[in-house]
């Protein structure tokens, strides 16, 4: 390769254009697609996966790539809080993968059973096995069942998490719909980390909205494991402002659920117990079950990875990205999963290539809706720095003293955003 | 032979620079297309960036890192950049189509 790279440089573009088409006509083709190009796995199709595989096939379209998703339909969960609250309805959050398989992807609907990082082997449930060069691992989360006393999968029909979009998110909402004006609504938040940080907060913005306009006499508690959270002062000052209904218990104040009753949807923390009439139990998670299939999660449930090329410190040729990868300062997002993906795909496609992936820098941005014109943000960018990734300079969240206008605006942003993101990775 | 041997290598690098092409986008440059449409027919009040002057976007990133034009989150993500990571993300964005 060395000799190749060196000889290369000697050449002009006019003559390496020539030559290249005169060695075209005389190799049999496989050689020269053989060249660079290699065999890319990606098991997972939300954010993260779906724009890694896409970045794939734009960066070089003789990767072979294959996206292993269990599901036809990917269900957004940004703006799922607006479905819950009925201002949204979730068939805009359903996506297919028609245009991912448009680019080139070969689409595997089926869960991977197997995954031995020796061999470099996939076995899929549907008994195919999928050998790769490189593996992408975009999973997403699992909730841990063990992780919350009397809270198991039969609980979250009774007190749903609604934390993958989807059925759950639709239980909430007809809980809400069907609960009686008057009625106690709780909010268990767990300690982080865990995928969507603002996420709980402005689930509660959302329902304190909905149950102001709808049903006033209602009341919203917040029990949190934890004494600090993403863009707190904007969302208490909008709580203060807008919402006199919600009260939010940190940590240091008893807040920290420890364990339900869902035969009487009882929210237990060490101090008190709430009898809701509706329990969102938003409850520990943990990296998504493949990571332990693929042995790339830590003992923390999650997975530590490169910060250059999110190449698992685990495994070799194994990638994690989006919410199951342990990514420093950035924060477990949509936009940082796509972000992540875009960053990943190029390094996945320089190592196949025998090339230095580049330092990448990255961005996020989070949108929360606090009220239906009422938007905040946290944005900045990170770089990695001894190996992780940090924040860079600038960064941070809305001016907390904004005007109401900056705040409807960024609730239009917050809309754009969420049609952009989804068009790169689904549309 | 030696002249198979050219062939070859000269086929091997027109294709490691196919790829180069494509993967070799500046630090950061991938991160914008999260909120700036990479393609047309996006509903979303944020501009797209691909195929725009690469003055006009260094610019806008400067006064947006300034304070000199206002933003709503631009202010706090330009911060993260160097003017030249700036300038060489403004170049990359201006070479791809509209």
């Amino acid at each position: 390769m060395t000799q190749t790279r060196r000889m290369a440089r000697r050449l002009t573009r006019r003559d390496v254009m020539k030559s290249a088409a005169a060695a075209a006509a005389l190799l049999p083709m496989p050689a020269l697609a053989q060249g660079a190009a290699g065999r890319v796995v990606v098991i997972g199709g939300g954010f993260a996966g779906a724009s890694c595989a896409r970045a794939l096939k734009a960066l070089d379209a003789r990767i072979n790539v294959t996206l292993v998703e269990a599901s036809r339909t990917f269900i957004a969960c940004p703006f799922s809080n607006l479905v819950i609250t009925g201002m949204r309805e979730l068939a805009a959050q359903q996506f297919g993968y028609d245009k991912v398989a448009a680019a080139g992807v070969t689409l595997a609907f089926s869960t991977a059973s197997a995954v031995d990082p020796q061999a470099k082997s996939v076995s899929l449930a549907d008994g195919n096995r999928l050998a790769y060069d490189r593996l992408v691992l975009a999973p997403g989360i699992d909730i841990r069942w063990d992780g919350l006393p009397g809270y198991d999968e039969a609980a979250a029909n009774v007190m749903p998490h609604a934390w993958k979009a989807g059925e759950q998110t639709t239980l909430l909402r007809r809980q809400l719909e069907s609960m009686e004006d008057g009625g106690l609504v709780v909010i268990s938040a767990p300690a982080n980390p865990f995928r969507c940080p603002p996420g709980p907060y402005e689930r509660a913005s959302l329902i304190a909205y909905y149950l102001k306009t709808k049903k006033p006499k209602s009341k919203l508690i917040v029990l949190d494991a934890k004494d600090a959270f993403s863009k707190q002062r904007l969302f208490q000052n909008a709580w203060k402002e807008l919402y006199p209904n919600l009260e939010w218990v940190s940590l240091s104040s008893g807040g920290k659920v420890t364990s339900v009753e869902p035969a009487s949807k009882t929210v237990v923390t060490d101090f008190s117990r709430h009898q809701a009439a509706v329990a969102n139990i938003i409850p520990p998670q943990k990296a998504a079950r493949v990571a332990d299939l693929a042995q790339v999660a830590d003992r923390s449930g999650w997975c530590p990875v490169d910060a250059m090329t999110f190449e698992s410190k685990q495994q070799p040729n194994i990638h994690v990205i989006g919410d199951a990868a342990i990514m420093g300062a950035m924060p477990k997002s949509a936009f940082s999963a796509n972000a992540q993906a875009k960053v990943c795909a190029a390094a996945v496609a320089k190592l196949l290539a025998g090339e230095k992936p580049v330092e990448p820098r990255l961005i996020n941005t989070c949108y929360s809706v606090v009220a239906p014109d009422y938007g905040i943000t946290v944005g900045g960018a990170y770089r990695p720095k001894d190996g992780v990734l940090v924040d860079a300079e600038g960064g941070g969240v809305s001016p907390i003293d904004a005007p109401a206008s900056t705040r409807a605006a960024e609730a239009r942003y917050a809309d754009g955003w969420f049609n952009t993101i989804t068009t790169e990775a689904f549309g | 032979m030696v002249h198979i041997r050219l062939f070859l290598t000269a086929a091997a690098a027109l294709a490691i620079s196919s790829i180069a092409f494509a993967a070799d986008a500046p630090p950061g440059a991938s991160s914008c297309s999260g909120c700036h449409p990479a393609t047309a027919g996006v509903a979303t009040p944020v501009p797209r960036l691909n195929g725009r002057d690469a003055g006009q976007i260094t610019t806008a990133m400067t006064e947006f890192r300034t304070g000199k034009r206002p933003a709503t989150v631009m202010d706090r993500i330009a911060k993260g950049f160097t003017d030249d990571e700036t300038k060489a993300i403004a170049a990359f964005l201006a070479a791809q189509k509209e």
